[in-house]
């Protein structure tokens, strides 16, 4: 049942919309305060406890067992948790605000959403109450501890650690734990009638993990459709949790305990649950919930059985009640566990192989332990084993027959091994578990069977891609899962944060070339998290050799050392690092945060500065020249500026300055003091210097802020009447990087045309009749270095420029992109910008810079990429400068950069089955706060291209293809590009016809991962930045290079494939609840005309721009319900809005397009095109699969590729 | 006359070997972080020219003083010199780029480079060395 309960919490983590860190304290409601106190305190008081807790403890309670009997889970969660807070505060939501109140503060992080989830329970048939009843305790609980600095470890750990929960239950301590605990938190008067109200509802125990459960599933469901985030592992994960979890903790953290009863148990439960695991990825909406929920119940129920007998069995042994023995004992107790299983019991061989390989420092600890107490195992034996071969049926029999079965269950490891032997669907159970002890010894050939069980199979389904028509899904594609076992999938970074091309890692670089994919990673590692583990502590634990942060991954031997997984050396684990912050007890590495989230972030000491954090420091440099003026784009700015003042991000030391330019250098001292802006001129551009001190031009925001406003108020009208053309751009950066050089920070650059003047200045390059040219472009790279010299002095003096191109004619992108490429900025491109002739563009302007303005930003900061040993990164993608081999130096970082890399092997992997990446990112907040986010990915070694090819991430791979193909384009040729792309796909498909598929050569056959391959290809042979032979201006073209470069995987995808939509019969089937809205979730059309219906209206989503076709026959309902006008011939042909229309298809279709427009940073145009239009074209050249003069159509491409295969 | 032109050939090329050794000091500094991308990149590309100009003038001088053999040897690599020299993007910063030298195995193929120059160079210094001491017993 704590397995259960933890999967309910652990989807959410991911899913909340970002809210975080501060808990609404308005939500502790419900609850009677005075029992929250009492329950808190009792509650601390348990916790250290908990570990000295020798086993006897539950019977001494009264009525303990009827205790369990009712509300079960949450004594037995807080007591197996033990160390994990989360756990104990989800269960115990719902039963006891006593249990809760003393973790809760864990959950800080929860956000409205978790609590939304919550209520849903009550939906879902469970009492209202409950739900309620859950929501409040949890806000509860954070509310004590409001800002997770104050509490130094303790509150980032966040929700991920109900999968804790599932990992400590190990039967021995456990016990102890849980007899220790249900005293405590049953005593409690406080509790009994919100928990009583629920005991009467379900008289079974494990009802409360079952209500908690089912609310988290539909939550997670809801939240992948939700954000797009859904990564399906997360989902699928969650009925599969219970047997892994168990593993790992046992493996890693506590050698001495009786590793095989949690397995055992574990695996149990995880047969019962594991096919719904497989089909829940493939339904992921809304069918998902009730077979969870049944699993849920049994698995509950196993687990209740497994608590029960923990606490009633240890209660012969001992009755300790003193802290300060109990912690004693503690130790002692868990060395006595671990010789029981060892030397006492006899083991199964199976087992005994296993603990062999996986486990050795188990039985020399064993060895050491004084005490065992064998004398339980036989017993459970028989009961187990029996119970396991029939883990359907288990659910009721066991919860009420635990009674019986108490005195046995120490042994029940032994037993469960047996049981397992003999029966097949427990087998594959455990060999997740075997694999997972095995993580650096245990040969591949363990994950390549394991594959065959899991959900795999499906991605090498091959497909005539010929033949099959309607390849595209009609739901968004989610990441691959790796195949790993359950509980490492559940640890494993988000698919949002860390993909990778290849989820099964190839051995060698021969297979590797054998299956002609790219391998690469795909990161987004500042990205706007909801839930992120915030870790403060003195030391942070690092590999000593090659420098890797502690992670989910490693393997400890005992429990003083740990082994890194990526360079295999031993380390010790320091002694601050033994105390658990969030549990309070002593001796358990494993439960820390730290080995608990594969993306956490520290507070890092000042080892990791080389200065004293700087405050954030904000530089406009605005061109003012005739041209800019015209186009009017500082109304806009100012407008925006003046909006957002107060929410740039920054503390008290926020300083903010002003510099225009034309043919000379204006600069703003807008020191306190002054009665209104003053302004200095340089007119000196051959030789720049600043005017005054910086000090005077880099102004406190907050002291100055009514200057500041003077100014912005005043800047749009300051220029109207200039007559200068000229445009200094060069001298004017040199400029910004004197005045920054001192603090860094971010400078954003406003250009409206080619720099004429002055160093850097441009020619146009640009041959207008060459802009259709099939053969040659030319001019994609930079025409001078001026750009990336001065960037690469920014980046070093912690300086980023962030570029906004606001032209109408050519400007040399190419050139002026390199100021931001490689100083870590970003580029943002409006062309055609007018705010009067263009206002669409002008809004888009407004609201990216809403977005720019107030986004998180981190300052002075480096990311490294490690990777495990024998694997090799050589080329790096994205907006940074690559300081040394794997350090990348990013002078600022935002939520919506991405990043990739390109990987090579360069030792084989045989030795290991996994392989692991680390990203670290260390940077200062704007808070002035020196941090490091660490993300952690671990994926399977496969040995066979079979497996290689069942592994593919078709849109990771899609989006490094294209990284790739920016580059070659820049450094060889956009022909020579655009081959590279078509071989990609000839080269993978026909190897994989060559080796794998033994069907017929004459059809063009792809395993089902691949089967979107051709068709991605094909799209980016089409898209802007690669296609020849449409119109296409220079600048679009190298904005969109840009763009591919620097854009996270997410948007990318929409960039290269729109989604397309029809939209004129939107229903409320499977749509989704956001923040009160139903989104109505449509399917997926193919990107071809033959769906075009007349009748219809459809819309494409291309990430920046929006598109909404009305057919010519569209029904007129739906143009007056939702565009406002009566038929289709008034629609006007230029609209970019749709009105707030108080009808139901209107608010549909609306809350469905904002739906949409949430989840991405920019926010993109919207332009309804009518059918017969001319602007039709533009929409039209985005249906990828058709034919167009200068390009292939898909089936076309699929024959091309054929011949290409067949030559 | 011979005897001098090898002896100048003799300490030119002994002034080009240094320089490989310099490169591959660098590089592998580089390789091994000791230093960074930028000012490993602005160190070697000050040489890249004196080095190109080493080159080249021996080349010629064997062309000058018709050692066929000798100048045949030189060619392919003086002529690698110049075409690398002048093929650098526009938008590069030298030879060699801190943006782009630890993408796409570019340290490692420079690094080659700087080996197989080193080798070469050797050798020649041992065929000057020879050519020099022949043509003192000649005179």
């Amino acid at each position: 049942m704590q397995v259960s309960s933890a999967y309910g919490l652990h989807p959410q983590n991911y899913i909340a919309p970002s809210g975080h860190y501060s808990q609404g304290p308005g939500k502790m409601t419900s609850l009677p305060s005075e029992s929250q106190c009492g329950d808190y305190y009792s509650g601390l008081y348990t916790v250290p406890t908990q570990n000295v807790v020798t086993p006897s403890t539950v019977n001494q309670q009264p009525g303990a067992q009827q205790m369990y009997g009712r509300g079960p889970p949450a004594p037995h969660i807080v007591g197996s948790t033990s160390g994990s807070f989360q756990g104990a505060a989800s269960s115990a939501s719902h039963l006891y605000t006593s249990a809760s109140q003393p973790y809760s503060f864990v959950n800080h992080y929860n956000n409205p959403v978790m609590y939304s989830a919550n209520s849903s329970a009550t939906s879902q048939g469970f009492p209202s109450t409950c739900g309620n009843y859950a929501m409040s305790t949890v806000s509860n609980a954070a509310y004590p501890n409001v800002s997770y600095r104050s509490l130094p470890a303790g509150d980032p750990y966040g929700q991920m650690f109900t999968s804790q929960n599932v990992l400590t239950v190990r039967p021995l301590k456990d016990s102890s734990f849980s007899g220790h605990n249900t005293p405590i938190s049953h005593p409690s008067p406080l509790p009994p009638p919100p928990s009583q109200q629920h005991q009467q509802q379900q008289s079974l125990s494990g009802y409360n993990t079952l209500s908690w459960s089912a609310p988290g599933l539909q939550s997670t469901q809801d939240s992948l459709i939700r954000n797009h985030t859904g990564s399906l592992d997360t989902d699928s994960n969650n009925p599969t949790h219970t047997d892994s979890l168990s593993c790992p903790v046992m493996q890693n953290v506590q050698p001495p305990k009786p590793s095989p009863v949690v397995s055992t148990v574990l695996s149990g439960t995880s047969s019962t649950r594991t096919p719904p695991a497989a089909n829940h990825p493939v339904k992921p909406v809304a069918s998902v919930p009730q077979p969870a929920e049944l699993l849920q119940q049994k698995g509950m129920q196993h687990g209740e059985y497994v608590n029960n007998q923990a606490s009633s069995a240890p209660s012969p042994l001992s009755s300790a009640s003193d802290d300060e023995e109990e912690e004693d004992e503690d130790e002692e107790a868990g060395v006595d566990s671990s010789s029981t299983t060892s030397s006492a019991s006899p083991m199964p061989n199976s087992y005994d192989a296993l603990e062999g390989g996986s486990y050795p420092d188990m039985l020399s600890s064993s060895a050491s332990s004084p005490a065992p107490d064998p004398a339980p195992e036989p017993d459970p034996v028989p009961t187990l084993a029996s119970a396991v071969p029939q883990p359907t049926k288990m659910a009721k029999p066991f919860g009420y027959g635990y009674p019986t079965l108490q005195p046995g269950y120490q042994n029940a490891t032994a037993p469960l091994n047996s049981g397992v032997q003999s029966s097949s669907p427990v087998y594959s159970g455990f060999q997740h578990y075997a694999q997972y002890p095995g993580m650096n010894q245990l040969s591949s050939s363990l994950g390549g069977l394991s594959l065959q069980s899991s959900p795999q199979p499906d991605s090498l389904r091959p497909v005539n891609l010929t033949q099959e028509r309607n390849i595209l899904p009609m739901t968004p594609i989610w990441a691959p899962v790796p195949n790993l076992n359950v509980d490492l999938r559940k640890l494993n970074c988000s698919p949002d944060s860390f993909r990778c091309t290849l989820t099964n890692i190839p051995q060698t670089q021969a297979l590797l070339n054998k299956a002609k994919l790219p391998l690469g990673l795909l990161l987004h590692p500042f990205r706007d998290l909801t839930q992120l583990p915030v870790i403060t502590s003195n030391t942070i634990v690092r590999c000593r050799s090659c420098r890797t942060y502690i992670n989910p991954f490693v393997s400890f031997i005992d429990q003083r050392r740990w082994k890194c997984n990526l360079c295999y050396r031993v380390n010790d684990v320091p002694e601050e690092f033994m105390y658990n912050p969030l549990t309070r007890s002593y001796g358990e590495p494993h439960k820390r945060p730290e080995v608990q989230n594969s993306t956490v972030e520290f507070i890092a000491s000042s080892d990791y500065m080389l200065r004293p954090p700087q405050p954030a420091v904000y530089l406009f440099v605005l061109d003012v020249s005739h041209n800019a003026v015209e186009a009017g784009y500082l109304t806009v700015l100012c407008q925006s500026l003046l909006e957002n003042l107060d929410k740039l991000p920054g503390d008290s030391r926020t300083r903010i300055g002003f510099m225009t330019f034309d043919s000379t250098i204006h600069f703003y001292n807008l020191q306190e003091g002054l009665s209104q802006p003053q302004m200095l001129i340089v007119s000196d551009i051959d030789d720049v210097f600043l005017p005054t001190p910086p000090d005077s031009l880099l102004v406190n925001l907050y002291e100055s802020k009514e200057l500041i406003k003077d100014l912005l108020n005043a800047l749009p009208n300051m220029f109207t009447n200039t007559r200068e053309t000229h445009s200094a751009l060069g001298p004017a950066l040199q400029a910004a990087f004197k005045l920054m050089s001192p603090t860094g920070g971010r400078v954003s650059v406003f250009q409206t045309q080619l720099p004429s003047i002055g160093a850097g200045l441009l020619q146009s390059r640009e041959d207008p009749n060459q802009r259709s040219s099939t053969k040659v472009v030319q001019h994609l790279g930079p025409a001078t270095d001026f750009y990336k010299k001065l960037a690469l002095d920014c980046s070093g003096q912690q300086t980023a420029v962030d570029l906004f191109l606001l032209s109408s004619q050519y400007s040399d992108l190419a050139s002026l992109a390199c100021i931001s490429k490689y100083s870590a900025g970003c580029i943002y491109y409006y062309p055609s910008f007018h705010y009067t002739h263009n206002p669409s563009q002008a809004e888009k302007l407004h609201k990216d810079l809403k977005r720019y303005l107030t986004r998180k930003i981190g300052f002075e900061a480096v990311m490294r990429i490690r990777c495990t040993k024998g694997l090799s990164m050589h080329t790096f993608h994205g907006n940074f400068f690559v300081r040394s081999t794997d350090l990348l130096s990013l002078a600022n970082i935002n939520p919506d950069a991405g990043f990739a890399v390109q990987l090579s092997i360069e030792e084989n992997l045989t030795d290991t089955s996994l392989v692991c990446f680390q990203t670290a990112l260390l940077y200062t907040s704007s808070k002035g706060e020196r941090r490091i986010r660490v993300h952690t990915l671990c994926l399977p070694v496969v040995s066979s291209l079979a497996d290689v090819y069942a592994g593919v991430d078709v849109q990771a791979a899609i989006c490094l293809l294209a990284n790739m193909a920016v580059d070659r384009s820049v450094s060889s040729s956009l022909s020579d590009a655009r081959d590279a792309l078509v071989n990609a796909v000839v080269d993978s498909l026909s190897a994989y016809g060559s080796t794998v598929s033994n069907l017929q050569h004459s059809a063009l056959i792809a395993p089902s991962s691949l089967k979107l391959f051709p068709l991605y290809v094909l799209a980016l042979l089409k898209q802007k930045a690669f296609r020849t032979g449409t119109s296409t201006r220079l600048d679009d073209r190298v904005y969109a290079m840009c763009q591919i470069k620097s854009q996270p995987l997410v948007h990318l995808m929409k960039m290269i494939h729109p989604n397309l939509y029809r939209i004129d019969r939107l229903t409320d089937e499977g749509a989704i609840h956001v923040n009160d809205r139903v989104v109505p979730q449509p399917p997926l059309q193919k990107l071809s005309a033959e769906k075009l219906t007349r009748e219809g209206a459809f819309l494409m989503d291309c990430g920046y721009v929006f598109y909404i076709w009305i057919g010519k026959s569209c029904d007129n309902n739906f143009i007056e319900d939702v565009l406002g006008y009566p038929n289709f011939a008034s629609i006007p042909q230029k609209m970019t809005h749709l009105p707030e229309l108080d009808t139901l298809p209107s608010e549909r279709a609306r809350s469905f397009i904002t739906w949409l427009r949430d989840s991405r940073p920019l926010s993109p145009l919207l332009h309804v095109v009518k059918d017969e239009s001319p602007a039709t074209t533009e929409f039209f050249q985005h249906l990828i699969e058709d034919r167009t003069e200068a390009a292939f159509s898909y089936y076309e491409f699929l024959l091309h590729i054929q011949q290409q295969i067949c030559k | 006359m011979e005897a001098v032109v090898f002896v100048f050939s003799l300490l030119d090329c002994c002034a080009l070997i240094f320089l490989s050794v310099y490169f591959i000091i660098t590089l592998s500094d580089l390789e091994c972080d000791y230093i960074n991308a930028r000012s490993c990149c602005s160190k070697l590309n000050k040489w890249v020219i004196p080095e190109l100009i080493g080159h080249t003038i021996v080349t010629v001088l064997m062309l000058i003083s018709l050692h066929w053999f000798i100048f045949l040897l030189n060619l392919p690599v003086a002529t690698w010199n110049i075409y690398r020299f002048i093929m650098v993007p526009s938008g590069n910063m030298g030879v060699f780029d801190p943006t782009e030298i630890h993408n796409r195995g570019q340290l490692k193929s420079h690094m080659k480079e700087a080996m197989i120059k080193l080798g070469f160079h050797l050798l020649c210094f041992f065929m000057y060395l020879y050519s020099m001491i022949l043509a003192l017993i000649n005179d």
